[in-house]
């Protein structure tokens, strides 16, 4: 630690933003709260660039302490932030895309009510979320962690007068606590066996040990983070909130949902690359829940109308190829996919949200088509992103999704059948992502908003747009987009192994001598690399045949697979299932066991009852007052009689 | 000798005592009880606390029982009409006190083992108790002496008539 | 010699029958009566005891007794002076106004 970076300063800057709009936002013009938050966020911005530039100058990893937390004994937590090749990657991602995203609102959210509110939780999300990806100790990034949590509760809840907007975020951060409960635990555990949670001292501690052949506390402690990790990146089985938190306005789907948030799980799995490196169990319980769940996601994704839930569902598939690669051991190449899928998806959220402010708030991809030619901007910024989140060389998408599945094909811990539910996974990102931009932008348009038309406002401005017709979006909007457009083509040309050897330091504790009996990969890379391009074009070419060449196909194929179809379109109604299985039985034993029997029956029966046991006992004792002076002379030689009785018993004993 | 005399004034007591419950007239009742007093006074000389007997007589009869006469003729006290009295008084009262007589006196007379008092037992002439009153019961009798002070304030003050109320005290 | 359980006796016998008055009679100048004959049943108890450990303060007591009972005598006849003022009446059953 020679000099201090003063990495301090990264989160707090968003801090004191969403402070000062938070606080005093309300009396504050739009501007000054735009400035605000625009200053703040850019600052920190900034700031990491300023640590990106002296970058090489630095030991790693670099570690500053700025002020003790907690010291018990001999376990000590301190707030102390921790830099190396994995943070500045994820630094620059966060602010940098943040950043984008915060110009973008400013234009999307105009019109809104509740202006400064949505910039004072957009600058406390930053803050979170610098917060997690600088600490330097798993119980600072556990502090982020349930900080993003909160943020995106009060993101997606953001319309929180309208019901279902409101419950979506309360399910995403009661799904996110299920996740951060396994967190919890590994962190108990970490701190039982190594006695730290600080991330310097627990690599040390477990660099030595060999790794887990049965399931043993390392392998224990990696289920665990994973299980958060599952809540928070949204794997199966608690990925049932993403789609629902589309309801938030779409900055924050891009934002959180998208770049940030989400990749929260993919940071920290890296980051404990130590621990499951050592756990093979854990490992492959990694990958296949990645590989499952890009695999369903994406089956999902291929009925939905939803322009928002379809790039949902996306998401969900694209952090499953992420978790994919950190399962076979490649977590660079997790890293670098994580990278592009937020130049990528947080275009294509953006621009969807371009396309939805330009139809006037409707949603439903049914109903829109033709765009091509009314909003130009959006158009090609799209097309740019879709064409890099289907794999097609040279955008970035194509570089990092192919660098997963050879790795996935060819790891010591990786496997044919990893690679093969990728590559057909690859195929219907294709297929649903040009589904998508076909009827989008292609064909006729099939909306309203050519009229004047009322307001549909399924999310967006429910007022009265006044705009009439179809229109581009304001430059605020399209200069973000234009600037991830131009990343999303060109952010992979760093290429995947350059990427990895810049992240090499990070995982050179990896992978002692991996398991024998791998033998060698049958296939070489550019076999596969020429698989997964000739599957793009498939996807490609199907969605073509049949949203655009022969439109009624679709209907006709839906009504030939009946109820599979429809199972489908219905999410597997996994919801459905969740409600019985879980939500139901707690809500109805809470209500019949917590509610009526010990709220009602115990704890206000005993209460009440001993109001009106009082009551009965004094109704009984006033008659003993009867004004009768005779009754009252009785009673008295009553009690002597008795006093007396006593003391001779008590003598003659 | 000392037997027949206790006996004697014995019977005088309990004859008087069942008289004053059986009687009506409340002024019956008083006289009664004098009788009462009057022989007890005798077992306290059979005892040989003359001062005491003196006492008894001197105070308790001819001051506290001549007070209670002066009450009765001064309300007009008539014999006692029958009214509904108290269940609870004879439900309870009667029987318990019957019951813890019974006891006593089983008690006394069986597991007792007291001795025999003789006549004139208690020692020592007035001057003895004279003695004894003023000095290890000093405080007693001074705070006795206070509490009949007191008593009269109270009488005095419980009795009187109520007064004109003065001016200007009537609208508190 | 007579044996000190005798003088005990008709204290308790003398005391019995005061409670007796005290429960059933209903002028109240009687109850007071009946208190007064409780009262003296008491100190022929104290005298005979007394009498037996040859300690004159049994007799002290007495006296003192006596003076207490003057004093309460006199207060409550003061009170029944002034009750009776008001409810121009002695028997204790319609002196209830303290019933609820």
């Amino acid at each position: 630690m020679t000099n201090s970076l003063n990495l301090w300063l990264i989160p707090l800057l968003p801090l004191i933003g969403a402070a000062i709009n938070g606080l005093l936002g309300k009396k504050f013009s739009r501007q000054t709260v735009v400035s605000v938050a625009l200053a703040f966020c850019g600052a920190a911005f900034a700031m990491a660039l300023f640590v990106a530039a002296r970058f090489s100058s630095l030991t790693l990893p670099h570690i500053e302490s700025v002020a003790p937390w907690i010291r018990v004994g001999s376990f000590q937590v301190d707030f102390a932030f921790y830099l190396d090749q994995l943070s500045i990657v994820m630094l620059l991602v966060v602010t940098g895309v943040g950043f984008l995203i915060h110009i973008y609102s400013v234009g999307y959210m105009w019109e809104e009510g509740g202006f400064y509110r949505f910039f004072a939780y957009l600058n406390l999300f930053m803050f979170f979320m610098l917060t997690l990806v600088l600490a330097s100790n798993y119980l600072l990034m556990f502090i982020g962690w349930e900080g993003v949590g909160l943020a995106s509760y009060l993101l997606i809840g953001f319309w929180f007068t309208k019901d279902s907007a409101a419950s979506a975020g309360k399910k995403a951060f009661i799904v996110n606590r299920i996740g951060d409960f396994g967190f919890l635990i590994a962190l108990f555990l970490l701190i039982k066996h190594f006695g730290s949670l600080n991330f310097a001292e627990v690599f040390q501690s477990i660099a030595p040990l060999p790794p887990e052949a049965a399931a043993g506390t390392l392998t224990a402690i990696g289920l665990l983070l994973m299980l958060g990790a599952c809540g928070k990146s949204a794997q199966i089985p608690l990925y049932i909130w993403l789609p629902d938190a589309m309801e938030g306005p779409t900055p924050v789907s891009a934002l959180i949902h998208a770049a940030t948030m989400v990749t929260a799980g993919v940071y920290m799995v890296s980051r404990s690359h130590v621990i499951f490196d050592r756990a093979p169990s854990a490992l492959a319980v990694v990958a296949i829940i990645g590989t499952l769940t890009a695999f369903f996601a994406a089956t999902i994704g291929i009925c939905q109308t939803d322009i928002k839930k379809v790039l949902a569902y996306s998401t969900v598939s694209q952090l499953g190829y992420m978790f994919m690669a950190c399962g076979v051991g490649a977590f660079s190449m997790g890293v670098f996919h994580l990278m592009t899928h937020a130049f990528f998806k947080g275009l294509l959220f953006l621009a969807a949200g371009s396309v939805i402010h330009a139809v006037g708030g409707e949603q439903d991809m049914r109903k829109m088509g033709g765009l091509r030619t009314k909003i130009p901007w959006t158009f090609w910024t799209m097309t740019a992103a879709t064409f890099a989140i289907a794999g097609f060389p040279p955008f970035a998408g194509f570089f990092s999704k192919d660098a997963i599945l050879w790795q996935a094909y060819s790891s010591p811990y990786g496997s044919w059948v990893y690679w093969l539910i990728g590559v057909i996974t690859a195929f219907l990102t294709s297929f649903y992502m040009f589904r998508q931009w076909f009827l989008t932008f292609f064909g006729e348009y099939r909306g309203e908003a050519e009229h004047e038309h009322d307001a549909h406002g399924t999310g967006h401005d429910s007022s009265s747009h006044g705009h009439g017709g179809i229109h581009e979006s304001p430059k605020v909007m399209l200069v973000p987009l234009v600037i991830l457009a131009v990343l999303s083509v060109i952010g992979g040309w760093i290429g995947s192994e350059r990427f990895g050897g810049f992240l090499a330091p990070v995982f050179h504790f990896a992978l002692p001598a991996a398991a024998s009996g791998h033998s060698e990969p049958a296939l070489s890379e550019g076999v596969l690399t020429v698989i997964s391009v000739l599957v793009a074009l498939l996807g490609f070419g199907l969605a073509w045949l049949l949203y655009y060449r022969r439109p009624q196909l679709p209907k006709q194929i839906a009504q030939a697979l009946g109820s599979f179809y429809d199972a489908v379109l219905n999410k597997y109604y996994v919801d459905e299932i969740y409600a019985t299985l879980f939500v139901k039985p707690l809500v109805d034993g809470s209500t019949r066991i917590l509610w009526h029997g010990v709220d009602q029956n115990v704890i206000d029966a005993g209460l009440n009852g001993s109001a009106d046991g009082a009551r009965e006992v004094s109704d009984t004792v006033r008659h003993m007052q009867s004004g009768n002076l005779r009754s009252y002379a009785g009673w008295i030689a009553a009690g002597a009689a008795v006093v007396i009785a006593y003391m001779i018993w008590m003598g003659t004993r | 000798m000392h037997l027949i005399l206790f006996l004697g004034f014995g019977a005088v007591c309990v004859a008087g005592a069942v008289n004053l419950l059986v009687q009506r007239h409340p002024i019956n009742s008083a006289l009664s009880l004098v009788v009462v007093m009057g022989a007890l006074a005798g077992e306290y000389l059979l005892l040989g606390a003359e001062f005491l007997a003196a006492v008894q007589v001197i105070v308790y009869a001819g001051a506290i029982m001549v007070l209670f006469v002066f009450v009765i003729m001064l309300l007009n006290a008539g014999v006692e009409e029958r009214t509904k009295g108290s269940r609870i008084a004879l439900l309870f009262g009667v029987p318990g006190m019957l019951i813890g007589s019974v006891l006593v006196a089983w008690v006394l007379l069986t597991h007792s083992n007291t001795g025999e008092v003789a006549v004139g037992a208690l020692p020592g002439p007035p001057k003895v108790i004279a003695q004894l009153l003023f000095h290890e019961f000093l405080l007693p009798f001074e705070v006795t002496s206070v509490l009949v002070l007191i008593a009269i304030m109270g009488a005095v003050v419980l009795a009187s008539k109520p007064g004109p109320i003065p001016p200007g005290k009537k609208e508190e | 010699m007579v044996p000190l359980s005798y003088y005990l006796l008709l204290g308790g016998i003398l005391f019995a029958c005061g409670v007796t008055g005290f429960l059933i009679k209903r002028n109240i100048i009687s109850i007071f009566l009946s208190i007064e004959l409780m009262l003296n049943g008491v100190n022929l108890s104290f005298v005979a005891f007394a009498a037996q450990w040859h300690a004159l303060s049994g007799q002290v007591f007495v006296f003192f007794v006596m003076v207490v009972a003057a004093a309460e005598a006199t207060v409550g006849l003061a009170i029944i002076i002034a009750v009776f003022r008001t409810r121009e009446t002695l028997n204790v059953d319609q002196v209830n106004l303290l019933k609820l």
